[in-house]
């Protein structure tokens, strides 16, 4: 209780919803330490925020990858940013399902991924199967635009993303894999 | 509901995908070329965390003190309740995909059945795991039929590595006791019905491949019971020396 009259005095918070949209402000700029140009929002790995009414903040988080370990660095940083507002009883629990995919990345985070020159993904019903040799996607060269691309290898340099190279500009790009 | 067998179902799940998981980590920097390197690496990254979390779900189910790490690190051998195909060396390249392609065609029709299990975190484990097994058995089909369908060495290469595994795919869809009574209990898959799918796989990617499917031959078991070859052992010996050594050592 003490946390949260702490934060209604110095913010002028009243209701449970003002605290909800104010705990979002601050998620809004912690970062994925991965892919620093995208916000844990952006990324779709915040599932939701809730407000018990002994003042607790939970914090609903889900994994990109099974095996990604950037999640438990995006953990503490939630913890630390909420800390650093004021906020100081908090819970982050960790859910499974529905299994993380990336159409929940943000449009906002599909422009700044490609800003950041990494192709943002497509929508997930393009892939997927485990058919092999497939069709590749034609995937746009953040770079040059160009869809004259070609896929080096379906893992890249972290789980989350495929490796590409511009047929056009012979840039190699990574591209952030459909999921 | 029996819970020891749930802790038993929960453990054999997670040992075969640290088993594997490990196996796959020691190409970590040996990988023919740069691209391949790193998808074995990633994808020994991915059976790491589904192993992760169902440990996690295990020490859930154990008494008090017991951790994922506990589970990992300090269980021996005969309490490992993974298939041998996972714990054999790794061998050439061939080999570590023909196994990759075994397993993954495997687990993708477990897990495709789990997803539906009564029980909601194996289900959950299994949804999201899912995903990335669809990009291994993508990954590892193509590389059989690029190495079966390739030069006179490639071929041989995986004509040896059908010979060396084949009598270790049995084990993969031949229930133990705790597989049958979970079944039973409405939370585990049932192995009779992804046999058929598992083999309908393997004979669609060896006939593109142009490798001969071996026929009926007598199969090896035993390591879901805990009885394991050899190699597990030294598995085993290089995973958890650390924490034998240095009990709680994290960094």
């Amino acid at each position: 209780m003490e946390s949260l009259s702490k934060h209604i005095i110095n913010n002028k918070l009243t209701s449970s919803e003002e605290v909800k949209r104010r705990v979002l402000e601050i998620l809004e700029t912690v970062s994925d330490p991965e892919v620093p140009v995208l916000s844990v929002i952006d990324l779709g790995v915040v599932r939701n925020i809730e407000v018990e009414p002994n003042s607790v903040i939970n914090v609903f988080v889900t994994p990109t990858y099974t095996g990604c370990p950037a999640i438990d660095v995006m953990k503490i940083n939630i913890r630390m940013a909420l800390l650093a507002e004021g906020f100081t009883d908090i819970k982050i629990i960790e859910v499974l399902s529905p299994a993380w995919t990336t159409d929940w990345i943000s449009e906002h985070g599909k422009e700044k991924l490609k800003a950041y020159g990494i192709a943002p993904p497509q929508y997930r019903q393009a892939v997927c199967t485990p058919d092999s040799f497939q069709e590749e996607e034609a995937i746009q060269c953040p770079l040059c635009n160009s869809y004259h691309t070609r896929l080096v290898s379906q893992f890249g340099s972290t789980a989350c993303k495929a490796l590409y190279q511009c047929n056009d500009c012979k840039e190699p790009f990574d591209y952030f894999k459909c999921h | 509901m029996n819970k020891k067998n749930l802790l038993d179902y929960t453990l054999h799940l997670a040992d075969n995908a640290l088993i594997i998981g490990h196996r796959n980590s020691e190409w970590c920097g040996h990988g023919p070329v740069l691209e391949q390197d790193i998808a074995i690496s990633n994808i020994a990254l991915d059976c790491i965390g589904q192993a992760r979390n169902f440990y996690q779900y295990a020490a859930q189910l154990s008494v008090n003190d017991t951790s994922e790490d506990s589970l990992a690190y300090l269980r021996y051998t005969i309490e490992f309740k993974n298939c041998l195909l996972v714990e054999l060396p790794n061998g050439d390249w061939g080999q570590t995909i023909l196994r990759q392609f075994y397993f993954s065609t495997y687990q993708y029709f477990l897990y495709q059945q789990l997803q539906n299990s009564s029980d909601q975190q194996l289900a959950a484990i299994a949804e999201k795991a899912l995903k990335e097994v669809t990009y291994h058995l993508r990954w590892s089909s193509e590389w059989v039929i690029r190495l079966g369908d390739g030069t006179e060495e490639s071929k041989q290469r995986m004509e040896h590595a059908v010979d060396e595994l084949w009598s270790y795919t049995g084990e993969l869809v031949q229930a133990a006791s705790y597989e049958l009574l979970a079944v039973s209990e409405g939370y585990g898959v049932d192995l009779s019905t992804i046999k058929t799918k598992w083999e309908e796989k393997v004979r669609t990617v060896f006939e593109e491949a142009t490798l001969t499917l071996p026929g009926n031959a007598w199969m090896q078991s035993g390591g879901k019971e805990g009885r394991h070859t050899e190699h597990l052992g030294f598995v085993l010996a290089e995973m958890q020396f650390l924490q034998r050594a240095y009990p709680g050592a994290e960094w």
